[in-house]
């Protein structure tokens, strides 16, 4: 592991280097990628001890790819294996047994949860693992803090000379944004598809000049875990209000007029801000320019409806964002790098207006914690959340004040994810607080009648409902370094103690 | 006096599923808790529902709780219904 | 000035998270319920956690309801455990007579800590409470509004609840005029498709336009469309303003009649103008100047 930088403020940190060149290949004519045994696969490559393995996310808790692929090389016999998934799910659990027989030492990743989540943070591992921003990772892999030796990719849809697309196939998943870096940049590249279409491929997203092998097996994932159903706007009132509310708020920053640009989440009050945006959207008849980073189907209707001319889609959530992006050319695909890598000549996240982020935790320093529950456990992280935060005008997050008896507002977060300097406005369902940063915001919101609270008052207004929280105990071992999205390190998280 | 076994409240969120149960003499009020927030709020749980507890009179009392995030009032109220359920009586009105 | 009640939220009596969020949605009333909301063999402990959160919970700006049973069930062992906690407002379930009001009353007046501090409202929502809406608005000091209860009482009729109420009419109108006699105000029924918003803003038009002063409201959601339509809208307070302006032109003149564009303003007029510009004012609606 090359030294450990402490972070020091969003764009403090400068690139003074050239990107890792990339290890040049070569296919004679007349030779076949295609592969029926991954074995075979990994014994020609070949895959040895202490390798770098890498995956992307996108069959999300419908991946059968990554378990496969550590079944072969526990079956191998390899060991020492660093695995670079670029977000862990609970259908990944077999990987707590590859680490505990050996066969896995460590882990790169943007976000964890479920069991291998947890059984992180009761320290799994003798080293912590790497946990990085989704432009962070692009960097990390572009700038060779993440060398990858070979990347597999799960591919709903390849052609026999490994051209690959997300959008064809019965497990298609949309955009295949989080893999790009890593099909350009790995030493080898195997394509696992369930889907083999004759060459050449209709729609490209990855291209045969860097795939080496194309594995066919019977099925890559399993559809139901890949897309949700549709994608639903809550129905909880609270919820409901917190989202208007947030509504309210980026109308009042004026950024609301034509050209406007917007990133907000799949979750339920995400998609509830963006119902209400909609609404004053098609009131005031504003045509937007674009919406950023996982795509549902109601970024979809929105698109269709005219409100924006353009889905910039790195991630796609559900069925109707998998159509449109298969069918719409104004709903482009774009990789991580693209998205949100802070180290190029500028990524779509420092294009947006307005993005709208949620927390486990935020602080009285509006530092934001997606990372760890308030129990020290690791269930999440970062993402594209320090991507988008950082590059956008305005950074709202939205959340309860309350999540069960828990005060979300705290004095410190127990983990930092996103520093404080990049995040603007905190909407909670019982009162909004502007960064003090942002004189220029609070006055607009005060002008359009919002009342903004000191983000001190609402942390009291939470202690006054449920009491204050007596701190919880961590371990003294550092279980995950937390990088931020510049390759600083922001924060650790530690063990949590074994009383819990 | 905690005559019968008697339950109050949910295992929805926000809830606590209160059991109350008869105990020996001398055997004091004993709290088995299980909750969502047990290292942030275990110790003020218990406080609460002993101060219920006592309000009845009662010296000896099993009680199971099983909490869902309850705030304080919900604690409360959920003890409360238990104890009365089990046939408790309280000592004097506030 | 009597308390606004445009919108008053029913919230499940039993349910410590929608008890405990009741607050956030700006209703002018929360109505902590133990009637229909609260199965009968949790009517015991539905109690308890009403009476912790009037304790507890800080409503705001809104005024605390609760709905206790009815008279035949459980009223009395509400009141006992329910008045001491200080509620501002019970609301009454099935009241059919004056008699209803007149038993609470006494109830009340037993068990709640500060004599005469407790209003009641009687909902009125059967054939036999809506006949004898006249004697029941009329009936002791606590009573500050009649609310219609349309859907036990349509079912009472065997007549079919319809989007635009039609067959509620009369009761609404009873309702109204009832409680315009006694000078207490009348609150209409909810509107029970949570997800109609349309039909919801057109129900409540209408109620506003019969002369009800507010809704009951089974959703958060429905809500901010209700105030809406309750509030003044900008042409009214334009207008109020101006009648006012008259009258006091008129009087600066020492003229005795005053008009507005050519209509003489009588009192009936002033005295809705002064009306809309008090609401307004209350409401923030109205800056300065008046």
């Amino acid at each position: 592991m090359s030294e450990l930088i402490t972070f020091c403020g969003a764009f403090a940190k400068q690139p003074v280097q050239y990107r890792k060149a990339v290890r040049v290949k070569r296919m004679l004519p007349g030779i076949s990628k295609v592969e029926t045994s991954l074995e075979e696969v990994f014994n020609k490559i070949p895959i040895t001890n202490g390798m770098t393995l890498s995956f992307h996310h996108h069959l999300r808790n419908g991946d059968q790819v990554v378990n496969l692929v550590l079944a072969t090389a526990a079956k191998l016999g390899i060991r020492d294996l660093n695995i670079a998934l670029s977000s862990v799910f609970p259908v990944h659990a077999p990987l707590i047994d590859h680490v505990c027989n050996g066969v896995v030492t460590g882990l790169d990743t943007n976000y964890l949860s479920g069991p291998v989540a947890k059984a992180i943070s009761q320290g799994l591992l003798p080293q912590p693992i790497i946990m990085r921003t989704h432009g962070g990772r692009a960097r990390a892999i572009e700038c060779g803090q993440l060398p990858i030796d070979v990347a597999f990719i799960a591919a709903p849809c390849a052609d026999s000379y490994g051209n690959l697309n997300g959008v064809m196939g019965k497990n298609a998943c949309g955009s295949l944004g989080y893999a790009f870096p890593d099909a350009e940049y790995a030493d080898y590249v195997v394509a696992i598809t369930d889907c083999l279409e004759e060459y050449p491929l209709a729609q490209i997203s990855i291209s045969q000049t860097r795939v080496d092998y194309v594995v066919t097996i019977d099925s890559i994932g399993d559809a139901k875990g890949i897309v949700s159903g549709t994608t639903q706007v809550t129905k909880d009132p609270v919820g409901l209000k917190i989202a208007q509310m947030a509504a309210q708020v980026i109308q009042a920053t004026g950024l609301l007029q034509d050209g406007f640009s917007f990133q907000t989440g799949a979750g339920g009050v995400s998609l509830a801000v963006a119902h209400y945006v909609r609404k004053m959207m098609q009131a005031g008849n504003i045509t937007g320019s674009f919406a950023l980073g996982g795509i549902t189907g109601y970024m979809v209707d929105m698109l269709n409806d005219g409100c924006f001319q353009r889905l910039l889609d790195v991630q796609g959530f559900d069925m109707a964002a998998v159509r449109s992006l298969a069918a719409n050319i104004n709903h482009r695909e774009i990789g991580a790098d693209c998205y949100a890598n802070p180290f190029n000549s500028g990524c779509a996240v420092n294009q947006l207006d307005a993005v709208i982020l949620g927390a486990t935790e935020i602080d009285t320093s509006f530092n934001v914690n997606v990372t760890t529950g308030s129990d020290g456990i690791i269930m999440g992280g970062s993402g594209g959340h320090s991507d988008a935060a950082a590059g956008a005008k305005v950074t709202i997050i939205v959340t309860n004040l309350l999540r069960g008896r828990l005060p979300i507002i705290v004095e410190k977060v127990l983990t930092v994810t996103t520093p404080g300097e990049s995040v603007d406005v905190v909407v909670t369902e019982r009162g909004i607080a502007v960064n003090p940063r942002r004189s220029d915001l609070r006055q607009r919101l005060a002008d359009a009648g919002i009342t903004v609270m000191n983000i001190e008052d609402l942390k009291l207004m939470a202690e006054r409902i449920a009491g204050k929280p007596e701190q919880i105990v961590l371990a003294d071992k550092v279980v995950a370094l937390v990088e931020y999205r510049d390759g600083t390190i922001i924060d650790v998280v530690k063990q949590i103690s074994s009383a819990n | 006096m905690v005559n019968k076994t008697a339950q109050a409240g949910t295992l929805e969120s926000n809830d606590i599923m209160i059991t109350v149960a008869p105990a020996r003499q001398c055997s004091g009020i004993v709290i088995d808790l299980e909750s969502i927030v047990l290292p942030q709020y275990g110790q003020t749980i218990r406080k609460v529902i002993l101060q219920a507890v006592q309000a009845y009179g009662i010296a000896n009392a099993y009680i199971k709780a099983i909490d869902r995030g309850a705030l304080d009032y919900t604690i409360r109220a959920r003890t409360e219904a238990a104890l009365q359920r089990s046939g408790a009586a309280k000592r004097a009105f506030r | 000035m009597k308390r606004l009640r445009r919108s008053m939220l029913f919230l499940p009596g039993n349910n410590p998270g929608m008890l405990q969020n009741g607050g956030i949605f700006a209703a002018d009333s929360v109505i902590l319920d133990l009637e229909d909301a609260v199965a009968p063999q949790e009517k015991d402990a539905a109690r308890f956690l009403v009476a912790e959160a009037l304790r507890s919970i800080d409503y705001g700006n809104s005024e605390k309801v609760v709905r206790i049973n009815p008279l035949e069930t459980f009223a009395e062992r509400d009141i006992a455990v329910i008045a001491p906690s200080r509620p501002d407002v019970i609301l009454i379930p099935k009241v059919q007579c004056s008699k209803d009001i007149e038993e609470i009353s006494k109830m009340v007046s037993r068990y709640e800590l500060l004599p005469g501090s407790i209003r009641l409202i009687a909902l009125l929502e059967t054939p036999q409470g809506i006949a004898q809406a006249h004697n029941i608005a009329g009936t002791g000091k606590r009573l500050s509004a009649l609310a219609l209860g349309a859907e036990d009482y349509t079912a009472s009729l065997g007549a079919t609840r319809s989007r635009y109420g039609e067959e509620i009419f009369f009761a609404r109108m009873m309702v109204i005029n009832a409680a315009a006699a006694a000078s207490i105000q009348s609150i209409d029924t909810p509107f029970t498709d949570v997800d109609d918003i349309d039909g919801l803003q057109q129900d409540t038009v209408l109620a506003k336009k019969l002369g009800f002063k507010g809704k009951l409201v089974i959703n958060p959601r429905q809500i901010d469309v209700i105030h809406e339509v309750f509030n003044p809208s900008n042409g009214e307070i334009s207008w109020a303003v101006r009648v006012l302006e008259a009258i006091r032109q008129a009087e600066a003149e020492g003229s005795g009649v005053a008009s507005l564009q050519g209509k003489m303003i009588d009192a009936p007029i002033v005295s809705r103008a002064e009306q809309i510009v008090h609401l307004a004012r209350r409401l923030g609606l109205l800056k300065e100047g008046f």
